[in-house]
C-alpha cells in the first residue's frame, strides 16, 4: 500500500521525471537514503515502471495523426489475436488498444501527409484480417497529453 | 530533422527506457559518453524528444479503470471551444484531450478508481459541462505502445 509520502514522491516525479533523489529528499523532508529505499520498494512492487522518452512525431515530419476505431468480425474465434499481431507489423501504428464497448480495437496511426495516410490506409490497414467496420477520427489538435494520474 | 541510424537506435533505446545514463546508452551503441550526450541534446533541441514521462502502474496506485470517451458538442457555435477545452483539461481524471474530426469532436482519456468512480466523474464533471452532447464510452481492456517508424 502507498502512504502519503509515497504518493507525494510519485506526484513530484510525475511532474518532473528528471528530478533526482537528493532533490526529492529535500522537498519531502527525508534523507536521500530513505527516499532511495522508498523508490527501490516502489520499483520492486512494480508501481514504478521507469521513464520513457516521448517522441514528438510532427518534428520528424509525421504531420497526420488518425485514430482508427475498429469493429472486428467476432464470428471468427481468434479474430482479436490475429488482427493485433498483424497490426504490430505496421510501423506507423503507434498504439494498439482493446476495449469493452461499441469499439473493439483502436489503432493510433501516424503518417507524413494525407497521400501517405491514404497509402498506408489502403495498403496496410484495410488488408488487416477480420475487420467488420472502421471509423476514422483525425486529430486536429492535441489539447492535453501529459497522461499524469491524479495521485 | 532527418535522423541517421545512430539517432534512430538512440531514440528506440530512450523510448524503451529513459532511465539509462548516457554512459550506458553510449556503450550499447558504440558511442562515447560525450557523443551520446550531444546527440540527445540535439534531438531535444530539435523537439524530436518532447520530454520524459514517468511510467506508473495505474492499477497499483488505485486507478483500476481507464475509459476513452468520444464527445460530441451539442451546440456548436454557441460554446467557445477554448472555454470547453480549458474546462475539460482542468479535470484531474481527464488525462488526454484531442480535438478530432469525424464522428466526435473530442476524444478524452479518463482514469477512475473503479466504474462507480468513473460514473461520478462522467455525471458530475463531464456531462454537466456546457455544450456536451452525445458521449460514447469505451472501457480500456489492454494497451500496447509501439516504437513507431524509427
Amino acid at each position: 500500500m502507498l502512504d502519503d509520502i509515497d504518493r507525494r514522491l510519485l506526484r513530484l516525479m510525475q511532474s518532473d521525471p528528471t528530478s533526482g533523489v537528493p532533490e526529492l529528499a529535500r522537498v519531502v523532508g527525508l534523507t536521500p537514503a530513505r527516499v532511495g529505499r522508498r523508490l527501490d520498494r516502489l520499483r520492486e512492487d512494480q508501481v514504478l515502471r521507469g521513464t520513457q522518452a516521448r517522441i514528438n512525431w510532427p518534428a520528424l515530419g509525421y504531420a497526420v495523426a488518425v485514430s482508427l476505431r475498429i469493429t472486428l468480425d467476432k464470428t471468427v474465434s481468434n479474430a482479436f489475436d490475429e488482427f493485433i499481431s498483424a497490426a504490430r507489423d505496421v510501423p506507423e501504428v503507434i498504439e494498439i488498444q482493446t476495449f469493452l464497448g461499441r469499439v473493439d480495437v483502436r489503432l493510433s496511426l501516424i503518417a507524413k501527409d494525407m497521400p501517405d495516410y491514404q497509402r498506408i490506409y489502403r495498403a496496410r490497414i484495410l488488408t488487416l484480417p477480420h475487420i467488420a467496420d472502421i471509423e476514422a477520427l483525425m486529430t486536429v489538435a492535441t489539447v492535453k497529453s501529459d497522461e499524469s494520474l491524479p495521485l | 530533422m532527418t535522423l541517421d541510424d545512430l539517432d534512430r537506435a538512440l531514440l528506440r533505446a530512450l523510448v524503451a527506457n529513459a532511465d539509462q545514463s548516457t554512459t550506458q546508452l553510449g556503450a550499447k551503441l558504440g558511442l562515447s559518453q560525450p557523443a551520446t550526450w550531444r546527440r540527445i541534446k540535439r534531438l531535444e533541441e530539435a523537439g524530436v524528444i518532447a520530454g520524459r514521462q514517468l511510467i506508473l502502474n495505474a492499477e497499483k496506485v488505485g486507478f483500476g479503470v481507464t475509459v476513452f470517451l468520444g464527445v460530441k458538442l451539442a451546440t456548436k457555435g454557441r460554446v467557445s471551444l477554448e472555454d470547453f477545452e480549458r474546462a475539460i483539461g482542468a479535470i484531474p481524471e481527464v488525462q488526454t484531450v484531442d480535438h478530432v474530426l469525424g464522428l466526435y469532436d473530442y476524444r478524452l482519456r479518463v482514469v477512475a478508481r473503479d466504474l462507480a468512480d468513473f460514473e461520478r466523474v462522467l455525471r458530475r464533471r463531464i456531462m454537466t459541462m456546457p455544450g456536451v452532447g452525445d458521449v460514447e464510452a469505451n472501457v480500456l481492456l489492454s494497451e500496447e505502445r509501439r516504437p513507431g517508424p524509427i
